[in-house]
């Protein structure tokens, strides 16, 4: 292995001599982001250099091994490149749930053949892929789902439907949560498959959102056939793979989402909007909320960085994920509550082009679904209640 | 941050020492019987003979110059035992203050009496209720100072007062002789059963350190850190007793601890433990090694700190209920450290007022 500053040195060469100028802006939206899949339509020349020239290098998923597509680099090299792109502002080269969870789950459960079919053309920005979790009967308590895969000798026949499908619309695979034996207690009856957004039967149904935006769909299934070998491990042994995936969504969505704020000081923002007196803030309780939120979400960052630096390549970080989506989540909304507190009434318009099309409401509606998706909030505090403190269920409680 | 292998076998042996010497236990001791010194002495020696004295000296007077995350998880440990001990005012802010602008003179005479634990220094700063020390009115001139300081921590023992007044319109520190002439100490117990003290001077000889500017701001940084990092081990103590409590307590035939709006709140409460601990040892990280954005994280690790660990404090006694409000429970006593020690040396309003400076609103 190569000695860390000689990679630095060289990551930094090759980042300068071929992200193009266009790519090293941070997205503003997630309309600058690309997703990649079989129907992207790539904005401009340079999102579609970039992505080539990174896909070419294995580093779109850097840390998977080389065979499926990756670069196999260390947990130590991945976070180089990482702060070598950040330094120059370089934006993902594509990136979607296939590159976040699934993954990550299936170098961890996937059979050989699995991975070897599935993970490099998500390296190579080829697949778009969405998660078939939620259903309407089935929000908190997701392992109360009822969509169905009956085993037909050769094939599953999947029917039922699934809610909160972000960009389904969009995606061209799914990996989906079903249930194979519903006799079986809630949590050991259910598998997950991969299949086609394509296949017969799958229609999607976009639903618009408070921020006006409809990245979540509806999405139904009915008699949608799926080949035998797109399960992914055991049978019926889906919750735990659908956990780990879990740790890792609910890890990125702890992460500052993209947006008007990211890696932006609110403070000095607010100045912009209210004023100074002297050199402070001209509005004292503002001031004042301000510094304790960065004083949080200083805290936070500190402490994900002492988890991370513990936690070994390839190990979730288990129950803890839970406290950092949870505390993530609260402080952008925190974050976006006092932005529209700073912004006035600039903040309240809605299709204006100096907000860039009302930006600062949509985006602050935005995030109060980031305390509800990939587990609400309060899920979040039971896991951590019970399992990082310890503390009894109910119904243990009442009988011990 | 990473603990290095001196960083870890130092963490080991305070936790074994403070656990041994310095339990909670020692502090009602000695606030019950109105020690004479205030502080736990024993514990104090064998702080000394372990080195935990000499972790800001230098090795060349006597010390180990481990550094400040050292020296936080040494105080970690005196927050979660409640220890009485000058560690802060001697240890910390004597050492950092004389280290970093005491003259070679004043450095060779204190520093190893600081390492060897046998000299006790007392930093003199606040004139009010709050900490505000860029604005201090006493002042020397011709090289003797008048007038009353306050909340000077373990003033009543210290044999050198490190001064911060005003000459010819700057703010410096000098060496005082605690036994000299015209020093009259008033010991104030406080509610956490520390010791501070209102000290009047009248024509007292004043000696300027070499950097009196310096050494009062290295000094009032360093304390500030090692103050979050006793505060986030009060706040980790408090709360692994009060998360203890709600396994064994049953009401309504059930443990309080499987009550939802209990969980919730000790769950939210553990986060905020963890994540004021992981701060205070970045900004602990950030001194050692003078990192640019030292000051600014270790304003934001009192604040935080401090406000935990009041939280922590608080929730113990709710959630303990009735018995919490009780002097024969210990619980009681650390929402009283947390207060005391988040009150000492800036307040969270004014860590927060000066972090929102520095981030430039």
């Amino acid at each position: 292995m190569i000695d860390l500053e000689e990679f630095r040195t060289q990551t930094r060469a090759w980042l300068q001599a071929n992200c193009p100028e266009e790519m090293r802006q941070p997205e503003r939206t997630l309309a600058d982001h690309c997703w990649g899949g079989r129907r992207w339509k790539f904005q401009s020349d340079a999102q579609r250099l970039w992505m080539d020239r990174m896909v070419a290098k294995g580093w779109t998923a850097p840390k998977w091994p080389i065979c499926y597509g990756g670069d196999g680099l260390s947990r130590e090299q991945a976070a180089v490149l990482a702060e070598e792109m950040k330094r120059i502002g370089a934006r993902a080269p594509v990136a979607n749930f296939g590159h976040w969870f699934l993954g990550p789950a299936l170098l961890r459960f996937g059979s050989a053949a699995i991975k070897q079919k599935f993970l490099p053309p998500i390296c190579r920005g080829e697949t778009r892929w969405c998660e078939g979790y939620s259903e309407p009967g089935a929000g908190s308590d997701l392992a109360g789902l009822q969509t169905r895969a009956e085993d037909k000798g050769d094939y599953f026949l999947v029917n039922g439907q699934k809610i909160w499908t972000s960009f389904a619309d969009r995606a061209d695979w799914i990996f989906c949560l079903v249930r194979t034996d519903p006799q079986a207690p809630k949590h050991q009856g259910i598998s997950l498959l991969l299949f086609d957004m394509d296949s017969p039967g799958v229609t999607t149904r976009p639903i618009k959102l408070i921020s006006g935006e409809s990245d979540f769909c509806q999405t139904f299934f009915d008699n949608v056939r799926v080949p035998k070998d797109q399960l992914v491990g055991e049978l019926n042994g889906g919750w735990t793979v659908a956990k780990y995936l879990l740790t890792h969504e609910r890890d990125e969505i702890g992460d500052e989402p993209p947006g008007l704020l990211r890696d932006k000081a609110l403070g000095p923002l607010a100045c912009e909007f209210v004023g100074r007196r002297g050199s402070q803030l001209a509005d004292p309780v503002l001031r004042d909320a301000i510094a304790r939120l960065d004083v949080d979400t200083l805290a936070f960052k500190a402490y994900q960085e002492k988890l991370r630096a513990e936690t070994e390549l390839g190990e979730g970080l288990g129950a803890q994920s839970a406290l950092l989506k949870y505390y993530g989540t609260e402080l952008n909304k925190r974050r976006y509550e006092l932005m529209m507190d700073a912004a006035g009434t600039a903040g309240l318009e809605w299709d204006s082009a100096q907000t860039h099309g009302g930006q600062y409401a949509r985006e602050w509606l935005r995030t109060k679904g980031n305390s509800i998706e990939g587990g609400t909030s309060e899920v979040m505090l039971g896991i951590v209640a019970k399992r990082i403190l310890g503390l009894p269920d109910a119904t243990r409680g009442a009988s011990a | 941050m990473t603990l290095t292998d001196e960083h870890r076998l130092l963490q080991e042996t305070s936790v074994r020492l403070f656990a041994d010497k310095g339990a909670v236990s020692h502090l009602r001791a000695l606030r019950d019987q109105h020690d004479p010194r205030g502080y736990d002495e024993p514990l104090w020696a064998a702080m000394a003979a372990s080195g935990l004295t000499g972790l800001l000296v230098p090795e060349a007077y006597g010390g180990t110059a481990i550094g400040w995350v050292g020296a936080g998880l040494v105080a970690r440990e005196i927050g979660r035992n409640l220890s009485l001990t000058p560690f802060l005012s001697t240890a910390v802010l004597g050492a950092t203050a004389l280290g970093t602008g005491g003259s070679e003179a004043q450095k060779k005479i204190w520093l190893p009496r600081i390492a060897s634990g046998e000299g006790l220094v007392a930093l003199a700063v606040d004139e009010g209720p709050h900490h505000r020390p860029e604005n201090l009115r006493l002042a020397v001139s011709q090289g003797t100072v008048t007038g009353e300081k306050t909340f000077v921590l373990d003033g009543h023992v210290a044999d050198l007062l490190l001064v911060a007044a005003y000459d010819a319109g700057a703010t410096a520190l000098y060496a005082v002789d605690a036994h000299a002439m015209g020093v009259t100490v008033e010991r104030t117990i406080l509610v956490d059963s520390c010791n501070a003290a209102r000290i009047r001077f009248d024509h007292v000889p004043a000696a300027p350190l070499a950097d009196g500017r310096a050494a009062l701001d290295a000094a009032l940084r360093a304390g500030r850190a090692v103050l979050a990092a006793e505060l986030v081990g009060v706040a980790a103590e408090v709360f692994r007793r009060t998360v203890d409590y709600l396994k064994q307590r049953k009401q309504f035939g059930q443990l309080i601890g499987s009550l939802q709006g209990l969980q919730h709140r000790a769950a939210q409460l553990y986060g905020e433990t963890v994540m004021a601990d992981a701060l205070a040892f970045a900004a602990l990280d950030a001194c050692d090694r003078a990192a640019p954005n030292a000051e600014a994280l270790v304003y934001a690790a009192k604040a935080k700190a401090a406000r935990v660990a009041l939280q922590a404090g608080q929730e113990a006694i709710q959630m303990h209920g009735g018995i919490g409000m009780t002097d024969d429970f210990d619980i009681g006593f650390f929402i009283k450290r947390a207060r005391g020690a988040g009150a000492s040396l800036g307040e969270v309003n004014y860590c927060a007022d000066r972090f929102a400076a520095l981030g430039g609103y």
